[in-house]
């Protein structure tokens, strides 16, 4: 079905190296050819067919054929897809000319069709690896934030419904988001990358030292070396504790002075924004499952000032998968 | 940076267009501008008769965006540079060149140190020349325009930037950008950005702007990117998330009981962000159909 062997380079890698492509994973075709990862976007994508045959560099088929035909060949199409192919070359060529128009049509809805593919596949365990290596690389920038001190970001969207948003970038130091400094990405889609991907990343590789520069070489030891150098991990609802937001908190939150004096909250011009930077000397006091134990509750009192009002109005029954790395809030319980 | 040294004929003298005021102007002094005075004031140029031909040609600069011009009647009142013929190499030919009174002649390497004098000396009066009455105005109107950029977290929505420094001396961090929307600074896109000296803003001029024009304090959000996977907060952001809105609560308490405006754009709803929280959890599709509409 693929020609990938024949030319020089496939719609997939000429597709990811365009300007303004340079976040965008390879997609395998193994993904691409397993019909279950398609799952709705037929309905999704117009021209669908012509688009996965574009993204997949197959020869459109022959529009003359007959519909018996044209059935027949969907059926068995990997039995006999080398040998058809051959056979229409010729009549594609023709048909090339004649439907000029309509392969920029084609072209763009093998984009959306690949965006929207794009989205699942980084989610995949091969895509979100093939995206952790270009992470390591920095290929997707640093956070602009000055506290943060150019640790690597990850693509985003805000929505997963194509045409709502451009594609943002998710800091994992101070978990927020930023529009791309060069304009060429302020016409990609954040749909392509989706909500899911930069959260998941985070907990899919859990042993990133999220703290380390964008310049800064991971290696490919970094897993061995980081579990070594701090012995048993502080963890926090299933996250290595170091991994929380290590760009927040004291001391990486601006404060705002005046010929060296602090201003005043009590001024109109006064600081109203610190909360969204801060973070708790002590991560564990985030921990709830541990504060809803009586125990634990009663000894921390004294030791927190401002957090505790909040989290006891909060409290709620520790969670069945409160430690697993993947858990996430359930729906309502927040 | 290509030097003016070499833009203008060795000997030319131009001491002779020298302005000196005849008195001080009311506002050259870098104290701190208690009130927004009347700009009107300030709009009849003193030396506008004067080309000003380095500091054209500075500020003019590619990378020199972030600099306003100074004023040729602040540059000639000693007051306004007392510290700094200690912090300049050459100091009086540096300030002859910035007010185009120079005329030694001297070969290129000691006009390239001379030169870069002047760029440093400029800086470090630009930092006491824009918390000025004048100088803040010019600065408006650049921030206005976006000259500085604009913020790059999405939920600021563009919001202008300011110059500012994290130290008062040179040599110590380069300039950084402040957004009052959000309250934090951020590093300039562009490398001939990151390379300016931070001090030649300073640790005051973006918040004194704010005091002095309080119209300009833009209104603060509570909206915040939520990390999400399928649909589904994670674990322990969310915990941080709730910590941190606990703390926004706390600080527009202790804001309403002392009767202060919190400048929040939704004032008067503490407990309205737990419910839209609520509302948030949206269960995600393979097919992603639906958008979080995060408060
Ligand atoms: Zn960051
Ligand atoms: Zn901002």
């Amino acid at each position: 079905m693929s020609s990938s062997s024949g030319s020089p380079e496939s719609w997939i890698s000429s597709f990811c190296s365009l300007l303004g492509h340079e976040y965008f994973a390879e997609i395998s075709e193994d993904f691409i050819e397993d019909d279950f990862n398609l799952t709705g976007l037929n309905s999704q994508v117009a021209m669908y067919k012509e688009a996965l045959e574009m993204i997949l560099d197959v020869e459109p088929e022959e529009d003359e054929d007959d519909d018996e035909d044209e059935e027949e060949e969907e059926g068995d199409e990997s039995i006999e897809g080398e040998e058809r192919i051959t056979r229409n070359r010729a009549a594609a060529d023709r048909r090339h000319q004649r439907i000029a128009s309509d392969l920029t049509i084609t072209e763009s809805s093998a984009e959306m069709l690949y965006g929207l593919i794009h989205q699942r596949f980084i989610c995949s365990r091969a895509g979100i690896q093939q995206m952790s290596e270009k992470y390591e690389l920095a290929h997707f920038g640093v956070c602009p934030r000055t506290f943060c001190d150019q640790v690597r970001t990850l693509p985003v969207g805000t929505s997963d419904v194509p045409g709502v948003d451009t594609v943002k970038l998710f800091c994992p130091s101070c978990l927020d988001i930023y529009v791309p400094p060069n304009s060429r990405f302020q016409t990609v889609d954040g749909a392509f990358f989706g909500r899911t991907f930069g959260p998941l990343f985070l907990l899919t590789f859990p042993e990133y030292d999220l703290s380390r520069k964008g310049q800064d070489v991971i290696g490919t030891g970094r897993s061995g070396t980081a579990a070594a150098d701090s012995g048993e991990r502080e963890k926090i609802n299933g996250m290595n504790a170091h991994n929380l937001a290590p760009g927040l908190g004291k001391g990486k939150v601006y404060e705002p002075k005046i010929y060296g004096f602090k201003v005043s909250e009590r001024a109109r011009s006064g600081p109203r924004m610190g909360w969204l930077r801060k973070r708790p000397a002590d991560i564990q006091e985030l921990d709830e499952a541990a504060h809803f134990h009586p125990d634990n509750e009663n000894s921390d009192e004294g030791s927190t000032i401002n957090g505790i009002s909040s989290r006891h109005r909060h409290a709620k029954a520790p969670r069945q998968n409160g430690g697993s790395p993947m858990s996430v809030v359930t729906n309502g319980e927040i | 940076m290509p030097s003016l040294l070499t833009q203008i004929p060795k000997h030319t003298k131009y001491r002779h267009r020298l302005h000196l005021p005849a008195q001080d102007p009311p506002a050259v002094r870098y104290i701190l501008p208690i009130q927004a005075a009347n700009m009107d004031d300030f709009n009849s140029e003193t030396d506008s008769d004067y080309a000003s031909y380095w500091r054209d040609w500075f500020i003019s600069s590619r990378g020199n965006e972030y600099f306003c011009e100074i004023d040729e009647d602040y540059l000639t009142d000693r007051f306004n540079l007392t510290g700094l013929n200690t912090e300049v190499q050459y100091y009086q030919y540096a300030l002859d060149l910035v007010t185009d009174v120079f005329d030694l002649d001297c070969d290129d390497d000691m006009r390239e140190t001379i030169e870069k004098s002047a760029r440093h000396l400029y800086g470090l009066v630009h930092a006491r020349y824009i918390v000025t009455t004048r100088g803040l105005s010019k600065m408006l109107d650049k921030y206005k325009k976006a000259d500085f950029g604009k913020c790059p977290r999405v939920m600021c929505k563009s919001h202008p930037l300011l110059p500012m420094g994290q130290s008062d001396n040179p040599n110590v961090k380069a300039v950084k950008l402040y957004c009052a929307r959000c309250e934090d600074i951020y590093n300039p896109k562009s490398s001939r950005h990151s390379a300016i000296d931070g001090a030649y803003f300073g640790t005051s001029f973006h918040n004194i702007i704010f005091q002095v024009y309080p119209a300009l304090i833009p209104t603060k959000s509570t909206e915040r990117y939520i990390p999400r996977i399928y649909g589904f907060k994670v674990h322990a952001p969310a915990a941080l998330i709730r910590w941190q809105n606990g703390e926004k609560d706390d600080l527009r308490k202790r804001l309403r009981k002392l009767e202060i405006d919190s400048g929040f754009a939704d004032d008067g709803e503490i407990d309205a962000e737990d419910t839209e929280d609520e509302d948030a959890m949206i269960e995600g599709t393979q097919e992603g159909g639906e958008i979080a509409n995060q408060a």
